[in-house]
């Protein structure tokens, strides 16, 4: 992976532990389920950015919040429920942190990146969008950064626009620039491409967004658990991402927005949690974050998150990403020198994702043939069929890696790949 | 290696390669789409019947090597078949790749078809190889539906 200029930022948080030598047997033990064997081989898990796996310390914080802990939070007086809250309340901290937000505030809790999208695009984008104005998405954007704004148009009247992306899986800049006018209303755009891997410009795309007045919201899924992130310094109004990529449970998933235009947001969902009092006539809303926290909320994902990040928060960052980086070049070159395997997303700016077709061989089959080698990757459409459809392929096989594979791992996928086409050719 | 080479036979891989009876049906009396959004398969079925009997069947589309060797292949066993043949077949079918009935009770109506056995054990290419039956079905009982095995 290439660390892309406006994450720099983020080093102040990779200085802290200098770029040692990065120790990958050491960090494979801190997950449980590397250790086991699927189809009578070791598993070679390579779809990251489905789900990441979890350390031990992740399951042992879920196990501990269950078996010594569990209570309702944000009520009730007694010990258990104060624990509790005291947990949530810290694992938001965490986040806080871990993303450089400016305030508490600012982090509201979600179930994934797609109800953060939602709640944006529900909250802010029916208070804001009028028909005429205009959404601008990018052609590499997952379904969940596609299906809500068309919602939403249809609602408001608005209009959606697609910024074009070239052969090699790279957004088209000055078509965006020129697609940029007084009625855009709204960029929303993916950092990391789930299947081309591409990490896109944010920054740039930011500061010309906020030239024209509009506000970005960046999809950080499969950002955060490649580089850190600090939303200050890229300048975004709103960054989403879900904590079951980024080493923590599912169903647990954070919106950052800056906390003037979350203030000035209505409520997304009604409930408990939400409010300061209600009454047949009137009803007081919370304040941030909880204005958005509607309900009992997802607890023990919280605290796990919160423990994933503390856990990445303690690797050497510049270490990882040289580690990522070396694997990235190894897995790619590799897959590019087996004749009829082709990559699909080659910019030069890329996180480590390997995205391939292999000729006359349906990526359904590579999956099958891989999983039988005890190799997990993804295969279909991905959630992005205008991606498919741009490189007319109806599927794809992909290898999304994490800082806990190896090179070895990646020879593994290599052979897999050969036994595919051997048995195709047979 | 061995269940691998099971599910993919060589009469499989020869119906991939050269699916029979790949093409349009200008005459068809039916036909149906059978769409799988997630993995992608697609298929088109066309059916001549004449009375009750299938006199002729081909398909279209696009898929993996199971759902294209499974609609190969049903193409040339449902010619000369009843409707209610047809179904039936379906159901032994059906049975055989979720491995609901040992595969040898089923090998004298599903001759050929009985290439797919090994599928049983790869639960996750059920919907592959069974996509083209339905689309079948649903062809004959006149639906306009698009269908799907997800």
């Amino acid at each position: 992976m290439t660390v892309p200029l406006e994450t720099s930022v983020s080093e102040s948080k990779a200085t802290a532990s200098r770029g040692g030598v990065f120790d990958v047997q050491k960090v494979r033990a801190d997950f449980p389920i590397l250790g086991r064997e699927v189809n009578g081989r070791p598993l070679v898990y390579l779809d990251n950015a489905a789900t990441a796996q979890k350390p031990a310390a992740v399951i042992d914080a879920i196990d501990s919040y269950y078996q010594t802990y569990n209570a309702n939070i944000h009520r009730g007086v007694h010990r258990l429920s104060q624990l509790g809250t005291q947990a949530y309340e810290e694992a938001r901290g965490k986040i806080q942190r871990y993303i450089n937000a400016s305030s508490t505030r600012e982090v509201i809790f979600v179930r994934g990146t797609t109800e953060g999208i939602n709640l944006v695009a529900g909250s802010w984008g029916r208070e804001n969008l009028r028909a005429g104005d205009e959404v601008l998405v990018t052609h590499m954007e997952h379904h969940s950064n596609i299906v809500p704004w068309q919602m939403l148009c249809q609602q408001t009247g608005a209009v959606l626009k697609v910024v074009p992306i070239d052969d090699r899986g790279r957004l088209d800049l000055d078509q965006y620039e020129k697609l940029l006018s007084d009625r855009t209303r709204l960029v929303s755009v993916v950092h990391v491409s789930n299947v081309l891997g591409t990490i896109n410009p944010v920054r740039r795309i930011i500061d010309s967004a906020h030239q024209v007045g509009a506000k970005v919201l960046v999809d950080g899924a499969q950002a955060v658990p490649h580089f850190s992130v600090d939303v200050q310094a890229l300048g975004c109004d709103f960054y989403v991402f879900s904590g079951h990529k980024l080493f923590g449970p599912t169903g647990i998933g954070v919106l950052y927005g800056q906390e003037a235009i979350l203030e000035a947001m209505p409520p997304y969902q009604g409930g408990g949690d939400m409010i300061k009092s209600v009454s047949f006539d009137k009803t007081l809303y919370n304040d941030l974050p909880y204005k958005f926290e509607a309900g009992t909320p997802h607890i023990v994902g919280t605290i796990g998150l919160g423990v994933a990040v503390d856990y990445l928060g303690a690797l050497d960052a510049v270490a990882v990403a040289r580690h990522e980086e070396d694997l990235l070049r190894y897995g790619t070159e590799l897959l590019e020198s087996i004749e009829g395997v082709r990559l699909i997303g080659t910019a030069d700016e890329k996180a480590s994702i390997l995205n391939f077709v292999i000729e006359g061989v349906h990526a359904h089959d590579v999956g099958t043939i891989l999983d039988h080698g005890g190799v997990a990757v993804r295969t279909g459409h991905h959630c992005c069929q205008p991606v498919m459809d741009r490189y007319d392929v109806p599927a794809t096989a992909r290898a999304s890696l994490a800082f806990y594979n190896t090179r070895g791992e990646l020879d593994v996928l290599a052979g897999a790949v050969r036994e595919a086409i051997g048995v195709f050719r047979s | 290696m061995t269940d691998l080479r099971e599910l993919y036979q060589q009469v499989i891989l020869d119906h991939t390669k050269k699916p029979r009876n790949f093409h349009e049906m200008a005459n068809a009396t039916h036909h149906a789409e059978g769409y799988n959004p997630l993995c992608g398969d697609r298929v088109t079925v066309y059916l001549l019947v004449d009375g009750d009997t299938i006199t002729d069947v081909s398909f279209t589309g696009s898929g993996c090597a199971i759902c294209t060797s499974s609609a190969s292949l049903m193409t040339q066993s449902l010619v000369s078949k009843k409707i209610d043949e047809a179904t039936q077949l379906f159901g032994t079918f059906r049975d055989l790749v979720m491995g609901n009935v040992e595969a040898d009770q089923t090998i004298d109506e599903l001759d050929r078809l009985a290439v797919f056995t090994g599928v049983r054990e790869f639960p996750m290419r059920v919907k592959c190889a069974t996509l083209p039956w339905h689309t079948m079905k649903e062809a004959l009982t006149g639906g306009a539906a698009t269908i799907s095995t997800e």
